[in-house]
């Protein structure tokens, strides 16, 4: 008898086959990711969990009977003697069907972890304006190794390659090692016949005029460390969160938005390594704040939006470098803005701010109840607009509910066909 | 001798393998049990996962519909709607038993008693498995069928392999030989068996034979179908065998594919047809090495009634009108039927000895139950052994349900005098194989016109085939064949055709 412990066997064995089954149902995992998420915490959409997806397609049919008379035995009789007729208990004396198999409109419930959640829940999003990332990524370079070249700078010298390659030469040729020569040397010592002493003499010279010919390193021997650059593209990115806080943003548009930055980061989180979020809040002034006032600091006051894209134009000229960093803008507001801003809100967008941004949208967001587009354009959507429509690349969205965040959000990064405009 | 194998729930490898010998002693000197060298495996529960969606084997090709298993087994498991199975043991040789790493020390030996003695015998002495499986090969062949089919994604692509396996799985219930075949003779076999017959027929040479009329000569179009059916085998029961020899437009790899399914549906054959027998031997067999630890005083009394609690736990029975009666649990039949026996050999009431003439008051129990063991299946077993003793115990009845009778079902019969043998007919039914899968065979192709392939379905009882699903299968069948497939449903009394199904394949075939 063998006993043997597979504990500490690789797990994970079904791995392949669940990675083939997600494949397969993709598009249906897909729809039922999404639209679980719209019911979720924005802070839970990366946890993961169960979804349920209908039968369709997944199905594994077989030849199976059904109807026609039915003869059955069963257990625990009571009360029943021969002959006894009993009625029929409606439709629901039907036998229900083992779960994962038999009728398509049967859901399939199971559990994803976190990180096939996430994917699947990004999977067909994309960064806009990648023409610019692509600009970007040429300004920096970094080096990367490259093998060995035989020339190259005395820091660079590889060790190991080079007593590697010393040593096989060595051995090729036949280098005396020093321990032959010790050895012969002692038995030089002890010996006392001429004859023998003088061909020892001979050998040791001759051994050791060929251990100074063969070199212990030659300088063929040596190698150093070859680098390469290479383009290097940039792994960083920063998200201004611009918000209006003045009197008429109601908590629940506060929250819309919130949910709204709270995509983006996830969403830029999985496509560069760091990712800065600076916070913007303005009234009729605009200042640089931290997460928590900025979602939930009293402030009030007038409105004058240009005051917040000064202020980000201004970080960004002393803090972010527009060659080094990726940068995406979100503005929220509810579209109130002072008429005589217009002009100064264009101004900056125009001249500074746009030029430099990888995106920028614009959600406007209103009070909960009936459809996002019975909202009446205010004023700064109609300044967004009239820009829009002299080619600048801007987004825009209107948001009121809770449920239509994803939505949104999903359309203006949904991977687009190259002829298709990024800014839409 | 009275020294306890373990004490408390902890154990651990030199524990299993005292607790394994004693079994072993037990089941080979009491018992007289010829098993298989044992392999004793310890798994985690998620390794356990991993084995219900392969089947149970320790490995399998790659398939997505095992991934699919394996979500659902972890959703329920996850969820606490599932307990995972305390072992799962393998016919092979050596017979290979996983047990979980969670047991007590006492669920193992139960677990080994069971698993690793009572499967085991079963697997190696019943005549099912004798003749369908073969318990040496069957881990090498899984090893080149995982091979192979990796080696054919490599080569032909994942989709198209996928294809081929989703459509060969819709038919792995109909790629299974029932009967062992014809053995084909070979040419001077046939060469001297035609000589034999001719020396015959010169012997017994009578002129008048020529005088005495025929019937009508076979038109030549009959001879003609006879003469295709002949050279195609047919009619084929077996779909999956029909296609890998017949099917025109398979490439080689894909005739490979199909033969390792099939290959696979025949080694789960047996299982299937045995499922009351097998759990029932493995459970009189932990039962009787349970108690004969516990009287040899190798287990403690408080061990004991631990696994007299999970054992009451498998052999639980619901009545039908309990919420947790799901049909017959295959365990508590068969061990109730195990136990019967031994009482009817060794105990006989009047009663028995009329049912059971040859081994009422036999005396030797274990001797007539490794007889039943080794040459009976499930419905063969049940209409010989099913006793009316065990009947009024269980209390069986049988219902007939005709939707025609609006009155309402039937109460066929119960377990009264009148009703032993018809109860015992119907239940032994019910584990028919030729009942329970439906009886679908190839009857012919279209050779001449459009190579068609002609499949018909003889309809028992008025139960039709699902439509959507039937639809799906051959839609399988089809995209294999490469021409039109149709299935017509034949009632078996009548020959009345009840509905017809026409299918072209999704892969338009290439023109010649």
């Amino acid at each position: 008898m063998h006993i043997i412990d597979r504990r500490l066997n690789p797990g994970g064995k079904s791995l392949e086959n669940r990675q083939r089954f997600l494949r397969r149902a993709k598009a249906l995992v897909q729809g039922a990711v999404k639209k679980t998420s719209q019911d979720r915490d924005i802070k839970d959409v990366l946890e993961g969990g169960e979804i349920t997806i209908p039968l369709d397609g997944m199905d594994e049919p077989r030849f199976r009977r059904e109807g026609g008379t039915r003869d059955m035995v069963l257990p625990g009789n009571k009360k029943f003697v021969e002959g006894d007729i009993l009625p029929r208990s409606g439709d629901g004396s039907g036998r229900r069907s083992a779960p994962g198999q038999g009728d398509s409109e049967d859901a399939f419930r199971f559990v994803l972890s976190k990180e096939e959640f996430v994917n699947l829940f990004l999977d067909d999003l994309e960064l806009p304006d990648l023409a610019k990332r692509k600009f970007a990524e040429a300004e920096s370079e970094g080096l990367q190794r490259a093998g060995y070249s035989t020339s190259g700078s005395p820091a660079n010298i590889s060790i190991s390659r080079t007593v590697t390659r010393a040593l096989a030469r060595r051995v090729a040729l036949r280098r005396p090692r020093p321990e032959a020569i010790a050895q012969l040397e002692a038995e030089l010592l002890e010996e006392e016949d001429e004859e023998r002493r003088a061909e020892l003499i001979e050998q040791i010279e001759a051994l050791k005029a060929k251990a100074k010919r063969i070199p212990f390193i030659d300088p063929i021997d040596i190698r150093y460390r070859r680098f390469e650059t290479v383009p290097k593209p940039i792994a960083q990115a920063v998200m201004f969160c611009l918000m209006d806080v003045s009197g008429s943003m109601s908590e629940h548009m506060k929250d819309l938005a919130k949910r709204f930055y709270m995509l983006l980061y996830v969403f830029l989180t999985r496509r560069y390594r760091h990712v800065e979020i600076v916070f913007i809040r303005h009234t009729d002034r605009a200042e640089e704040v931290d997460e928590q006032t900025f979602f939930y600091g009293p402030a009030s006051g007038g409105t004058l939006v240009s005051s917040a894209l000064q202020c980000m134009h201004e970080i960004v000229r002393s803090r972010f470098r527009p060659s080094d960093w990726n940068i995406y803008a979100a503005q929220a507001s509810d579209g109130d803005n002072a008429t005589s801003d217009s002009e100064a809100v264009a101004r900056i967008l125009t001249s500074n701010i746009l030029p430099v941004s990888q995106f920028f949208a614009y959600l406007e967001v209103g009070e909960s109840g009936g459809y996002s587009f019975e909202m009446p354009d205010s004023a700064l959507w109609s300044l967004y607009e009239k820009l829009r429509a002299g080619g600048e690349p801007l987004s825009m969205r209107k948001v009121r509910d809770r449920s239509e965040i994803f939505p949104v959000f999903h359309d203006l990064f949904q991977r687009r066909r190259p002829q298709e405009k990024v800014a839409s | 001798m009275t020294e306890l194998l373990f004490d408390g729930a902890d154990w651990n490898f030199s524990t299993l393998q005292r607790i394994h010998d004693t079994c072993e002693t037990i089941a080979q000197r009491e018992l007289g049990l010829d098993t298989y060298a044992n392999q004793i495996e310890v798994i985690t529960a998620e390794q356990m996962l991993d084995a219900y969606s392969s089947v149970g084997m320790p490995m399998f090709y790659k398939h997505w519909s095992f991934g699919k298993h394996f979500a659902f087994h972890e959703a329920s498991y996850r969820k606490g709607l599932m307990g995972l199975a305390y072992e799962i043991v393998i016919n092979s040789s050596p017979c290979i038993s996983y047990l979980m790493e969670e047991n007590t020390a006492t669920m193992q030996t139960l677990v080994i008693a069971h698993a690793a003695f009572g499967h085991n015998h079963f697997f190696k002495n019943n005549y099912l498995f004798k003749q369908w499986t073969d318990a040496d090969g069957i881990l090498d062949y899984l090893e080149f069928a995982k091979g192979y089919i990796a080696h054919c994604e490599e080569r032909h692509g994942r989709v198209a392999v996928e294809q081929t396996l989703d459509a060969a799985h819709a038919l792995m219930s109909h790629g299974v030989d029932r009967y062992p075949g014809k053995k084909k003779l070979d040419f001077r076999e046939e060469e001297k068996r035609a000589g034999k017959r001719r020396l015959y027929e010169e012997a017994a040479f009578n002129d008048l034979w020529r005088t005495v009329p025929s019937g009508p000569a076979k038109t030549h179009a009959t001879l003609n179908v006879e003469r295709r059916r002949a050279l195609l085998g047919l009619p084929q029961e077996n779909l999956l065998y029909f296609l890998e020899k017949s099917a025109p437009r398979l490439a080689s790899w894909q005739r490979e594919l199909l033969r390792i399914v099939r290959h696979i549906a025949q080694y789960f054959y047996p299982q299937g047809q045995t499922k009351v027998m097998n759990e029932g031997t493995a459970t009189y067999v932990h039962y009787q090495i349970m108690n004969r630890l516990h009287q040899q005083g190798r287990i403690t009394d408080g061990n004991f009634l631990e696994f007299l609690q999970s054992h009451t736990n498998v052999v639980f029975q619901p009545d039908f009108d309990d919420p947790r009666f799901s049909g017959f649990n295959p365990y508590a039949l068969g061990f109730a039927m195990m136990q019967d026996i031994e009482r009817i050999v060794t105990q006989p009431s009047e009663e028995d000895r009329e049912w059971f003439p040859d081994i009422a008051g036999k005396g030797d129990a274990m001797g007539v139950l490794r007889d039943v063991w080794a040459n009976y299946r499930d419905e063969s077993f049940v209409s010989q052994f099913l006793s009316p003793h065990l009947m009024r115990q269980l209390r069986l009845f049988h219902l007939h349900d005709n939707p025609a009778d609006r009155a309402g079902i039937l109460v066929d019969a119960i377990h009264d005098e009148r009703g032993y043998r018809r109860i015992r007919r119907e239940l032994a039914r019910q584990y028919d194989v030729g009942y329970i899968d439906p009886n679908i065979e190839v009857v012919d192709v279209d050779l001449a016109g459009d190579r068609r392939l002609m499949l018909r379905h003889t309809v028992v009882k008025g139960a039709q085939l699902n439509e959507t699903d039937a639809k799906r299968v051959l839609q399988h069948l089809a995209d294999l064949w490469t021409y039109d497939v149709s299935l017509v449903e034949v009632d078996a009394g009548t020959d009345k055709v009840l509905k017809e199904y026409v299918l072209n394949p999704r892969i338009q075939p290439a023109a010649a």
